[in-house]
């Protein structure tokens, strides 16, 4: 009994000392509030946001509501991030594999590129491939054509869609006037985004892929070798597959991190959700409840990303048993 | 020929392999040639502003001028031209401080450890700071450039230390109170971004403080730097509190320690020792990531390269400009992931 005491007593004041910290905070910023003149709450997401957004999966325009502009963020930042995370995987698999090489040039321009990109903070990266987008290639009458139907041009890249309307085809963009009609036109901003969080994180992620391989027991590929397989198939059907189980949860770890990286966006005027929040949160001066809720979604996200995977990480773990 | 016998094994083993080296090897010249033209044969290396600059270099080379006219502007930022060499000063104490702790023979000495830091760190403020030994006074909004990016990484991972520590305690601890508020720290701010808690520091810090207390913001800025790499560090320590045997614990508690004695004297010192190689990777992460305070409007190294590319005299140099802040970068992250990586060799035998 006294020895439970004793390490209640302790925990107690912990406890005390964290709720009398809260509570002083709330008081404080109530009273800083009122000194203010702000309302507290959370109306002000039904009322006219009033400012354009560059683009958006959704329609939205400024006679919407704060509340529908923060959704148009919201998903800009989902759009960014799935795209990443996809993007960097097919990358960051390729230079993994590039490592571990029996070619010395491969191996090491495949580190090179990892030791370059790694040691560099990813908001200078950022701010490279903005200007790289903005500035060098041409407007759109004088547009490269990187292939058929991709287009680049200062106004972003433009590729073909899948459209449904009158039969499937391909919604090919032409030039019409100034700017091009059709398609789908990334602009600077998010293709500066996109690359340069694919091509940061791809350097991370490759280095799980080595050593995920690298984890695999020799005697794996010398037992496929010893069947007569030839390399690619003992990479694809007996190396890969049994190295997913080491890679996945350190995986894991770099989608969740290209995720929160999105939110540098703000950098570069990207619309994402970080953005978004900081022009309600200068518009409103609602500033508690937009911090609150943007921090909330993106924990949100960072656990059901971190939720799903665990759920695959435990299913291949347990069927490879 | 052992040359060619090494070439035939690692570049043209079968017709993949030498049809790779080729493409390789063609990428790699024509890349190196290029940066070889643009940053060398048609470089311009001195000019008196940007447009005499790009006409030099026909627009075909680097213009290095820029960096020689805005070098000191990029690392000092606006820190007082005459009063220069104090932050000067203030890097090469930086980075002996850090030197000094990489000693392994220091960190069987915490005290004396502690007292470097202590006596380093304080020398450091009264350089920045001045109002001392008759050194003008600056004040921190003109702390810019590297010597602002080294201090929020250095001081926010000094800072967040003793937090974190106790925030991995707690989580290894069996009071469930403890556990569950240390759990809860850690997983929340690990799922947000760090720039969402810059912003939180730089708006919602002034609300709630009592009325009429001000703290300046690079304060604010250092304060979340430290709460938030205090979540990462935890789990760093947690890895290196989970690596020590059972034996040891059960060791301390036959001799009669209490939890503290246990804690300080046996558990500490090895779990830190092992989680040393990590620690140095997060604080090559913490480093790269100070380039975000430039959204709470920080003038670190990186911000003050942008600014310099906004000169209307040197308007749109940005690849010299970020290519010298990378080269930076660059130089400190690449050795101290060296150094986390031979210390982990060294450690694991």
């Amino acid at each position: 009994m006294t020895a439970k005491l004793r390490l209640l007593i302790p925990q107690l004041l912990v406890l005390g000392g964290v709720i009398a910290l809260g509570a002083d905070l709330v008081h404080n910023t109530l009273a800083n509030l009122a000194r203010q003149g702000i309302a507290t709450g959370f109306g002000y997401l039904d009322r006219q946001a009033s400012f354009g957004i560059g683009e958006g999966l959704i329609a939205y325009s400024p006679a919407d509501t704060y509340g529908r502009a923060l959704l148009v963020g919201l998903l800009n930042t989902i759009e960014v991030a799935i795209l990443g995370c996809v993007l960097a995987t097919i990358l960051g698999v390729a230079v993994g594999i590039a490592r571990l090489a029996s070619n010395w040039l491969v191996r090491t321009l495949a580190g090179a590129y990892v030791e370059a990109v790694r040691n560099v903070p990813l908001l200078l990266q950022l701010f490279l491939w903005w200007n790289v987008f903005r500035i060098v290639p041409p407007p759109p009458r004088g547009a490269w054509r990187i292939l058929p139907g991709f287009f680049l041009s200062n106004r972003g890249l433009t590729i073909p869609l899948p459209s449904l309307a009158g039969g499937w085809h391909w919604d090919v963009p032409h030039l019409a006037g100034f700017n091009f009609v059709g398609g789908h036109t990334m602009s600077p901003e998010f293709a500066a985004l996109l690359v340069g969080l694919v091509i940061y994180t791809a350097a991370f992620i490759g280095e799980i892929v080595r050593a995920g391989i690298a984890g695999v027991p020799r005697g794996q590929s010398e037992a496929a070798m010893s069947l007569g397989l030839k390399p690619w198939p003992i990479l694809a059907l007996v190396i890969l597959p049994q190295a997913r189980r080491i890679i996945i949860p350190p995986l894991i770890g770099e989608y969740l991190a290209l995720t929160k990286n999105s939110s540098l966006a703000v950098a570069i005027g990207f619309p994402d959700l970080m953005s978004i929040t900081n022009t309600t949160l200068n518009q409103t001066g609602q500033a508690i409840e937009a911090i609150a809720l943007m921090m909330a979604v993106y924990l949100g996200l960072s656990l059901t990303t971190s939720l799903a995977l665990n759920l695959y990480n435990a299913r291949i773990a347990a069927r490879e048993r | 020929m052992p040359a060619l016998v090494w070439m035939r094994r690692n570049l043209f083993n079968g017709i993949a392999s030498s049809l790779a080296t080729l493409v390789a090897l063609y990428l790699l010249l024509r890349g190196l040639w290029a940066v070889l033209r643009w940053g060398v044969l048609d470089a311009v290396w001195s000019a008196p502003d940007g447009r005499t600059c790009r006409a030099l270099g026909g627009g075909d080379g680097a213009c290095w001028a820029f960096i020689g006219h805005w070098y000191r502007f990029i690392i000092f930022g606006r820190y007082p031209y005459a009063e220069q060499w104090r932050p000067a000063l203030v890097i090469v104490l930086f980075m002996a401080l850090v030197l000094a702790s990489c000693d392994p023979r220091l960190w069987r000495r915490g005290a004396l450890l502690g007292a470097i830091w202590v006596a380093g760190l304080a020398l450091c403020f009264a350089l920045m700071h001045g109002g001392v030994a008759g050194l003008p006074v600056v004040t921190t909004d003109l702390w810019n450039g590297l010597p602002l990016t080294l201090m929020l990484a250095v001081l926010g991972l000094v800072f967040a230390f003793p937090l974190a520590v106790l925030l991995a305690l707690g989580r290894r601890s069996h009071l469930p109170i403890m556990r569950a508020l240390s759990v809860g720290y850690i997983e929340l701010v690990r799922g947000v971004p760090l720039i969402t808690v810059l912003f939180m520091a730089s708006v919602m810090l002034p609300l709630f403080l009592p009325a009429g207390v001000n703290i300046d913001n690079l304060a604010r800025a250092q304060a979340a730097l430290a709460f938030f790499y205090a979540a990462y560090l935890a789990e760093v320590i947690r890895g290196g509190l989970q690596a020590i045997p059972r034996g040891q614990y059960e060791a301390a508690d036959a001799l009669g320690l209490s939890y503290w004695q246990k804690t300080g004297r046996v558990i500490l010192p090895q779990a830190l020792t092992i989680a040393i190689p990590p620690l140095v990777n997060i604080f090559i992460a913490a480093f790269k990531d100070t380039t975000l305070v430039t959204i709470v409007g920080l003038l670190d190294l990186l911000t003050t390269a942008g600014n310099a590319i906004t000169d209307p005299q040197w308007r749109g140099f940005y690849v010299e400009a970020y290519t010298f802040v990378a080269a930076i970068y660059f130089v400190f992250c690449f050795f101290m992931s060296r150094y986390s990586r031979s210390l982990e060799r060294s450690l694991g035998r």
